[in-house]
């Protein structure tokens, strides 16, 4: 019963974000779900919050592999919220200084927007420039000449990886530009014509198959054909 | 058809007024679109109820996941499963728990444990219904464990430095990313391959494709991850969708070559009303 109401709710909101589309007077609608959804999710940060500190405590008190991570999650966790929800070191609002926790939380000089500006973005940069190395190892394994595809996706990655740096337009800088039966041979315009022809048909195709992948399951889920993602009925 | 023709011909001149004021303008190949795919997958999933046999081509990465929970089992290792980094109002995390279902079922048939970390807590709930559901369905309620599918972070560095550290203490003997995923796909999927796990991922992210294709064992390209649940179901009107994508796909390769043709015409005799035609079309369905 409880999987039947919520395959017939979901069809129908679905079935009106279509609609919110292409009928003028159901344009709020479409705004007003999203700003539904938004509510849901903040009321759903409280529930994941809970799941965080119930999975890292029980860790801890397990002394499962790695729950000094747990310990340290579960500070920096307590601190980042009591440091927000208490606004420490925050300035009042001018508008209104007699009143308590005035002040914007995330205004610069807070401890607040210190704990972004000083640990959040730093540690956060720091794991996207680990991408770096992963490229590298990544690639050293994909580019291996063990086979014709494998060789023609070197070449073509050489290719390419050239064209879009100074070494690269260097090296054939003595094809002359001006001459359109040989200025295509020069590394940036090679470069080019494999991004934006064999490599933009390949990705379009891709992008349609996609788009019609997309909306085949969103139809699947309309119609209720597919209701695996609301779980069990018992 | 009066309809479709009325709204194509809004479409062509939104100041005549051919249609009722509540039909936004410039929408109406889009709807026509829209309907043709409807129709397409309706009608296919009839023609697949009717008993009618459908063939589909095998995807390598689909049959793998037996062969990857099977492995899982013998070593005494868990299964790691990750829905991408996105809520559950993005389609793709929606298929992404679809397949986490059957890679479950599979998990809870071979008693094999199952890791699902997630990025947004309304995912972490679907997803519990969802592995609830598959371990109902193989007859081992006793194996579920809800603790084992959590609430990581929404950052998505956080929810990767955590994963990370996972794959390299708890070392999964297979690993499944299937979802919607950015930056961190090669992060994860390297830190995989380095603990020498099983991997298959499916995202429609073309720009993380490559990452997943050179890290993992096994990736659904596109379309393929979107065939994945009727795939592993099997069931009459999953695969009945399954034609009716084909169908539409076919559909649209016969108007990309009209267009094209339509537009080297416009291009060789400078005809305007020809290649005003086009342009309006590929705006009209969103291209650039």
């Amino acid at each position: 019963m409880g999987r039947n109401a919520a395959a017939v709710l979901a069809s129908i909101v679905g079935l009106v974000m279509v609609l919110t589309a292409f009928a003028r007077p159901l344009e709020f609608l479409g705004t007003a779900v999203v700003d539904w959804f938004n509510v849901l999710a903040a009321i759903a940060f409280v529930l994941g919050g809970a799941n965080l500190l119930k999975m890292n405590l029980l860790k801890i008190s397990a002394r499962d592999a790695g729950w000094g991570y747990s310990a340290v999650t579960v500070c920096v966790f307590l601190v980042t919220i009591g440091v927000g929800l208490l606004k420490i070191g925050a300035h009042p609002d001018p508008l209104h200084p007699d009143v308590a926790l005035s002040g914007d939380k995330e205004a610069v000089g807070g401890a607040f927007w210190w704990l972004y500006e000083y640990a959040m973005s730093p540690i956060t940069s720091t794991l996207f420039a680990l991408l770096a190395f992963y490229v590298a190892s990544a690639a050293f394994r994909a580019f291996r000449a063990k086979n014709t595809a494998a060789i023609l996706l070197l070449g073509t990655a050489f290719i390419v990886l050239l064209g879009r740096v100074y070494v690269g337009v260097l090296l054939t800088s003595w094809i002359p530009a001006d001459n359109a039966w040989v200025s295509w041979l020069r590394l940036e315009n090679l470069s080019g014509i494999i991004m934006g022809v064999f490599n933009n048909a390949g990705t379009r195709a891709m992008m349609i198959g996609i788009a019609i992948g997309i909306a085949a399951t969103s139809l699947k889920i309309l119609v209720g054909l597919d209701r695996s993602y609301l779980g069990s009925s018992d | 058809m009066t309809f479709a023709v009325t709204i194509l011909a809004q479409d062509a001149a939104p100041a005549a007024g051919f249609m009722p004021g509540w039909f936004m303008p410039g929408k109406g190949l889009l709807a026509i679109s829209l309907i043709i795919v409807a129709a397409a997958v309706m009608i296919s999933i009839l023609w697949a109820r009717s008993g009618r046999p459908i063939r589909i081509r095998k995807i390598a990465g689909l049959d793998a996941v037996d062969e990857a929970v099977g492995r899982a089992t013998e070593m005494g290792r868990p299964v790691l499963f990750i829905p991408g980094i996105q809520d559950v109002d993005n389609i793709q995390t929606v298929a992404g728990i679809t397949i986490l279902g059957k890679v479950a079922k599979t998990a809870a048939e071979y008693d094999a444990e199952i890791e699902v970390p997630t990025t947004r807590s309304l995912v972490m709930t679907t997803a519990r219904e969802a592995v609830h559901a598959s371990y109902l369905s193989a007859g081992r309620t006793d194996s579920y464990n809800p603790d084992r599918i959590y609430y990581v972070s929404d950052e998505q560095f956080a929810f990767v430095a955590y994963t990370g550290g996972l794959m390299q203490r708890k070392r999964p003997a297979a690993c499944f990313y299937f979802g919607c995923f950015f930056a961190e796909s090669l992060i994860l999927a390297e830190n995989g391959n380095s603990i020498g796990a099983i991997q298959v991922a499916g995202t429609a992210e073309t720009t993380q494709l490559p990452f997943f294709v050179a890290s993992c064992d096994y990736t659904l390209i596109g379309e393929e991850f979107f065939a994945a649940s009727a795939y592993l179901s099997g069931e009459p009107d999953q695969l009945g969708t399954l034609l009716g994508q084909d169908l539409v796909k076919g559909l649209a390769w016969a108007a990309v070559l009209v267009a094209a043709l339509l537009a080297t015409v416009a291009a060789v005799t400078g005809h305007e009303g020809i290649a005003s035609f086009v342009n309006g079309a590929r705006a009209a369905l969103g291209g650039g």
